[in-house]
């Protein structure tokens, strides 16, 4: 969780330096949902993610370097700097990927769900979103689908209270999204996802019964997100958190309180530091790179 | 040589790509609706690789794309070309872009079969032909049979393809019986339908019929017509055009889709710059008018361009 604290405050300087460019959106805050999950999967299952990726990209096992070396759109990112911070994939480490239009994701993970069950696999598929995907039209097809079919997925809603700008409340009537799955009897759970043991312990009820082949499930985890919307959000629709609120909420400060354990922040500094070395060390794409890559 | 249907053609195809590769599977609403093109295929293939699925064209894209990305070779049917309308998120954003943006990492070996077309009084959300919307789209390949054999063969081709393909039926042409004459058809490979000297038409889907009717007309008047079918929209052999119109030095472009920025405006566009100096006369393109396919039947076939609108075109070019 450090790892992904660290790396992302990182993230949020090298933007306001200039060295890290376009749209970025940061997961502080929200680290015990990416790693309450992710730290129970294989290589082999596959993980989707939306435009608040970084952290659900570093759980499930991408290199830093590669990460960094990608938001500042260099060869040697993930992704050889032609997908940026929205569209992180590490097909090596099973992030099939995270996609920038909200909700796109979900029928993306059933695909992979519904691959691995074809090919006679116990790998499951998971998918990450916000409370904000839940009110599009994808949402509603997915769910139906992948109960209809029975798919070993697993959707976990990062449920951050806001959807972009704007506080759920003012987008729909309906306080929980795991009360919006209910008509389809999906198994389902809501869990404070600022309590990392927590997430980790109902996420791997659903994923044991995933991988006998059961599913879907939905796991909804309420959680703070940090920062603002994107990198330079100005956030005039939310008052801040008093700091004393905040140290109450902070999964990491919640975790060392519980296990008395310390020392990975600096660990994780010096890992997120050698990465941004790294990345900056690593030359921009050949122009050439992007007509290569149009078709396979 | 057996006698075949467009619409059989397809159905056999499917059911050689899933008898050869055990990751070819199909799914769409009512397995192949209207037409039925998969209906036959759940008996020998069961209903887990011949999947009916509910109307929810973006969410069953969206897994077809999926599932391309996770090793199958999905064959998705959106029913209509008019409701791709609906699955454009996954079609454009994801599948479109997922090779590109990883990187090189992931390929997404899917075939989209939709059809389009008017001239059955569907009226204007069952009867465009969209073609258009989906060659603007890096990443996305667009191939548009028209006939039984290139249906098969396009077919075949695309699903073995790593890329999304678009492959883009025509409703009226699903009971047309041909001669099968079984070959490998490349994605990417304009074919002479028939030669002649005086004026070239590239024509696309059912206007290589028309075309081919007008071509009978006009031979009549001593005109002699060569008809291009390029069957393959993206990438498109602008060479075998580009020869031909060589021979002819004229071009007429033809297709069912409004005229305005349709395909045949691109086709008129490479063809100027490549040819520039081989034209003697300006490219004639016949297509739709700028406006919904209207229902009422005389209103639809006054729309549709076909025969007569291809030649009076032909004999534009000709300056007659």
């Amino acid at each position: 969780m450090w790892r992904i604290r660290v790396f992302e405050e990182r993230v949020g300087r090298l933007t306001r330096a200039n060295e890290i460019h376009g749209l970025v959106h940061l997961s502080a805050g929200q680290e015990a949902v990416a790693v309450g999950v992710c730290s129970q999967l294989r290589d082999d299952d596959a993980v989707y993610s939306g435009h608040r990726a970084h952290g659900h990209a570093i759980a499930k096992g991408a290199p830093l370097e590669g990460v960094m070396a990608e938001l500042m759109g260099r060869e040697g990112g993930l992704c050889r700097g032609l997908g940026g911070s929205m569209h992180l994939v590490d097909v090596e480490h099973g992030f099939l990927g995270a996609t920038g239009v909200v909700g796109g994701n979900v029928p993306l993970a059933l695909g992979s769900a519904l691959a691995a069950r074809l090919s006679g696999s116990d790998a499951v598929a998971v998918v990450f979103f916000g409370d904000g995907a839940v009110q599009g039209g994808i949402f509603a097809e997915s769910v139906n689908l992948a109960a209809l079919w029975r798919l070993p997925a697993i959707l976990v809603c990062e449920n951050n209270g806001f959807a972009e700008f704007t506080p759920r409340s003012a987008h729909t009537t309906v306080e929980r999204v795991s009360d919006v799955v209910a008509p389809w009897e999906l198994e389902r759970e809501t869990v404070d996802g600022n309590e990392v043991l927590e997430v980790h312990a109902a996420f791997g009820r659903f994923l044991e019964q995933a991988r006998a082949g059961q599913g879907p499930f939905l796991l909804e985890c309420l959680t703070h997100r940090l920062g603002g919307h994107y990198e330079g959000d100005p956030q005039l629709y939310r008052e801040a958190l008093a700091a004393a609120e905040w140290q109450e909420l902070d999964p990491i400060l919640r975790l060392q309180r519980a296990l008395g354990h310390d020392g990975f922040e600096e660990e994780a500094g010096a890992e997120v530091e050698a990465a941004v070395e790294v990345a900056r060390a690593s030359p921009f794409p050949g122009p050439d790179l992007g007509a290569e890559l149009v078709y396979a | 040589m057996p006698e075949a249907t467009y619409l059989g053609a397809i159905t056999a195809t499917l059911g050689e790509a899933m008898r050869a590769d055990p990751r070819v599977f199909v799914l769409g609403v009512a397995e192949g609706g209207p037409w039925g093109a998969t209906k036959g295929l759940v008996g020998e293939f069961g209903a887990e690789r011949v999947r009916n699925t509910p109307i929810s064209e973006a969410a069953i894209c969206g897994i077809a794309v999926g599932a391309a990305q996770s090793g199958l070779r999905p064959v998705v049917e959106i029913m209509f070309v008019d409701f791709v309308t609906l699955a454009l998120d996954q079609l454009v954003n994801q599948a479109a872009k997922a090779h590109f943006m990883s990187g090189g990492q992931l390929t997404v070996p899917l075939v989209l079969r939709t059809q389009g077309g008017a001239g059955q009084r569907g009226g204007a959300q069952h009867s465009q032909s969209l073609e258009a919307w989906l060659t603007h789209v890096p990443g996305l390949k667009v191939v548009m049979p028209s006939t039984a054999a290139d249906a098969a063969g396009l077919l075949a081709a695309a699903i073995a393809d790593p890329n999304p393909v678009v492959f883009v039926e025509n409703k009226t042409l699903y009971f047309r019986r041909e001669e099968l004459a079984r070959e490998d058809v490349p994605i990417g490979r304009a074919k002479v339908v028939r030669p002649g000297r005086d004026v070239t038409v590239v024509a696309l889907s059912r206007l290589v019929h028309e075309s081919l009717a007008a071509a009978e007309d006009l031979a009549g008047e001593g005109v002699e017509v060569e008809v291009v079918d390029p069957r393959t929209l993206v990438p498109l052999d602008l060479e075998t055009i580009v020869e031909s119109v060589a021979r002819t030095h004229r071009l007429v472009v033809a297709h069912e889709a409004v005229a305005h920025g349709g395909v045949g405006a691109e086709i008129a566009a490479q063809v100027q710059a490549a040819s520039f100096d081989e034209l003697d006369a300006p490219i004639e393109r016949v297509g739709a008018p700028f406006a919904p396919i209207p229902f009422s039947p005389p209103l639809e076939d006054a729309y549709l361009p076909g025969r007569a609108e291809v030649a009076a075109a032909v004999r534009a070019s000709l300056g007659r």
